[in-house]
């Protein structure tokens, strides 16, 4: 229960989240995260180690170099996937239809 | 809330098809795929390309809110009839999911109402589940906007 919850906390922050995206598509050392931040070094080690501990990351030893990458199964967890896909579309076809009646009542 | 986008994904199937009425005329709802400085509004992402004709390209990118590039994405138009249709590839660069083949369906209900359908087809039943399965599925963007919302509600 309480691991659980710390999964959602540990993707409330939008640094983690950011982390999260970026090893989308590939596995990285905690070097090559930290160069895509502006926080310091510490601060990004600190997130991969909640990351970590949520076992939303994984860690793997490959030579001398450790890669992060995602646990996919865990990421399962998060939510039911099809509602956070629903939503996206529901949000934006939400802003399209404001839009457009902007554009509506310029006419 | 009324949940006035559906989505229908039936089990072991590699398409899935989202559904949205809209209360804006036909014509409006079509302006806002074809125009450029329209969909970067809705879609949340800056329009590099859009070309809307037989044998056109599209190419979007999507930026976090300290403005790094998180993700672009790109495709190749095939059928283009304006306020009817518009099939279209749909491709995330730099990652290892495959192309998705998309058909947009735009329907007049009534005067003032319009219906749009849109088809996703994936390359197998495996490739649908495992980008649905991302919490930042689609549009990746949502990560930084939606899922906040939708963790809030879990929590």
């Amino acid at each position: 229960m309480n691991l659980r919850r710390d999964v959602f906390q540990a993707i409330a922050d939008p640094t983690r989240r950011a982390i999260l995206l970026l090893l989308a598509s590939q596995s990285l050392t905690a070097g090559a995260i930290a160069a895509n931040f502006d926080t310091a070094r510490p601060t990004v080690s600190k997130h991969l180690q909640i990351l970590t501990e949520c076992e939303l990351l994984k860690q793997e030893q490959t030579g001398r170099e450790i890669y992060y990458h995602l646990n996919p199964s865990k990421m399962k967890e998060i939510a039911d996937f099809i509602e956070p896909f629903r939503q996206m579309w529901d949000d934006r076809f939400n802003k399209l239809e404001s839009i457009m009646k902007n554009y509506q009542s310029k006419k | 809330m009324e949940r006035k986008t559906k989505i229908n994904a039936e089990e072991g199937r590699q398409d899935l098809l989202i559904t949205r009425e809209f209360d804006l005329p036909l014509e409006l709802l079509f302006r806002a795929y074809v125009e450029p400085e329209i969909v970067e509004q809705w879609m949340g992402t800056k329009v590099l390309k859009l070309e809307n004709k037989v044998h056109g390209g599209w190419r979007f990118e999507t930026s976090d809110p300290q403005g790094n590039v998180v993700l672009r994405t790109h495709g190749v138009i095939h059928e283009f009839v304006p306020e009817q249709k518009i099939t279209r590839t749909f491709q995330m660069e730099n990652t290892p999911y495959p192309a998705q083949l998309e058909f947009l369906v735009f329907e007049k209900l009534t005067d003032e109402t319009s219906k749009l359908t849109m088809q996703m087809i994936f390359k197998s039943p495996a490739d649908r589940e495992e980008i649905l399965k991302l919490p930042f599925s689609g549009g990746i963007n949502m990560a930084h906007n939606r899922l906040e919302k939708v963790v809030r509600q879990l929590i």
